[in-house]
C-alpha cells in the first residue's frame, strides 16, 4: 500500500488543546455551582460536547485524516444523535 | 514487500469505536429515561458521589490523553525515548485513576451501598436506578480503561524494542485512538453522574 502524506501535529498544540479541555472542565464544574435549574443539564452537555468534538478534531487526528473518516465519524454521530432524540422524544409524548 | 494497509486498520478501529458509541449510548439513553422518571431521587442520590474524586479523574485523563497524543509526535519524529517517557506518564494516570475509584467505590460499599446489598434493597426505587447506573457505567467505563491501559503497556514495549517507528505506527495511533475513546465517554460520564445534582 501506498503511505499517505504523514502530518505530525507539534507537541505544542497538544499542550494548548489539553489547556483548553482544562479550562472547560473549570467551566462546567463552577457553572453548577451555581443553580440554573432545567438549564444545568443543557449547559453541562453542551461543554461536554464541545469537550467531546476538540479530543475528536486533535487527540483523535480527524482534522488531518482523510474526508472518509471525517464524513464517516460525522455522519455516524448525526445519526446517533438523531435516534436518541426520537426515541426521548417519543418516551417525553406518551402518557 | 510487507503488506500493509495503514489506512484499512484505521478503520478498522473506528467501525469499532461507533460499536462502543452504540454501547455506552444504550446507557446514556437509559440514564436519560431514568432520570426523567425519578428526578428527585436522581436529584438527591447524585449529591452522594464525590465531586472532588470525578473532577480529579477527568483532570487525570484528560493529561493521559494529551501524553499519549505527544507520543505518536514524539514516535514520528524519531523520539523514541520520549515516546516511551510519554507512555509511561499515560499508564501512570491511569494507575491514579484506577486508585481513586478504588477509595472512591470502596467507601461506598464500606457503608453497604452496592448492588444486591441489603441498604441497597431498602431504598426507593429512584435512589436504586441511580446507584445501578452508576456501578455499572462507571465499572464499564473503567473495564475500558484497564484494557485500554494493557494495551499501551503491548505498545509501549514495542517502541521502546523499535517495531513501533517512525515508519511504522498505526498500532500505536489506534490504541490512542481507543484511549481517547475512555476520554470521550468520561467526558459524558463525569457531568451526568457527579456534577448534575
Amino acid at each position: 500500500m501506498h503511505h499517505e502524506s504523514q502530518h505530525i501535529t507539534p507537541y505544542t498544540t497538544h499542550i494548548w488543546v489539553l489547556i483548553t479541555l482544562l479550562a472547560l472542565t473549570f467551566v462546567t464544574v463552577t457553572v453548577t455551582w451555581i443553580d440554573l435549574s432545567a438549564l444545568t443539564v443543557a449547559i453541562a452537555l453542551l461543554i461536554a460536547s464541545t469537550k467531546a468534538v476538540i479530543v475528536l478534531t486533535y487527540f483523535m487526528h480527524l482534522k488531518f485524516e482523510s474526508v472518509l473518516f471525517r464524513v464517516l465519524v460525522f455522519m455516524v454521530l448525526l445519526i446517533y444523535t438523531l435516534v436518541i432524540l426520537f426515541i426521548l422524544s417519543d418516551y417525553l409524548m406518551r402518557e | 514487500m510487507e503488506h500493509r494497509d495503514d489506512v484499512g486498520a484505521k478503520l478498522g478501529m473506528w467501525i469499532f469505536i461507533f460499536t462502543e458509541i452504540l454501547l455506552f449510548g444504550g446507557l446514556f439513553l437509559v440514564y436519560a429515561i431514568m432520570r426523567n422518571h425519578y428526578p428527585t431521587a436522581f436529584h438527591q442520590a447524585a449529591h452522594h458521589l464525590n465531586a472532588f474524586i470525578g473532577t480529579l479523574n477527568t483532570v487525570v485523563l484528560l493529561i493521559s490523553s494529551a501524553t499519549v497524543a505527544m507520543s505518536v509526535t514524539a514516535v514520528q519524529k524519531g523520539d523514541r525515548k520520549l515516546a516511551v517517557i510519554l507512555l509511561f506518564i499515560t499508564l501512570l494516570c491511569a494507575g491514579v485513576f484506577l486508585i481513586n475509584k478504588y477509595f472512591e467505590w470502596g467507601h461506598k460499599i464500606h457503608i453497604g451501598l452496592y448492588p444486591g446489598s441489603d441498604l441497597m434493597i431498602s431504598l426507593d426505587r429512584g435512589w436504586v436506578m441511580f446507584f445501578s447506573l452508576y456501578y455499572f457505567m462507571t465499572g464499564l467505563h473503567m473495564l475500558h480503561l484497564v484494557i485500554g491501559g494493557i494495551i499501551l503497556t503491548v505498545i509501549l514495549f514495542k517502541v521502546r524494542s523499535g517495531s513501533i517507528n517512525a515508519g511504522k505506527f498505526v498500532l500505536l495511533e489506534n490504541g490512542g485512538l481507543y484511549w481517547h475513546l475512555v476520554d470521550l465517554i468520561w467526558i459524558f460520564l463525569f457531568p451526568l453522574l457527579y456534577l448534575i445534582t
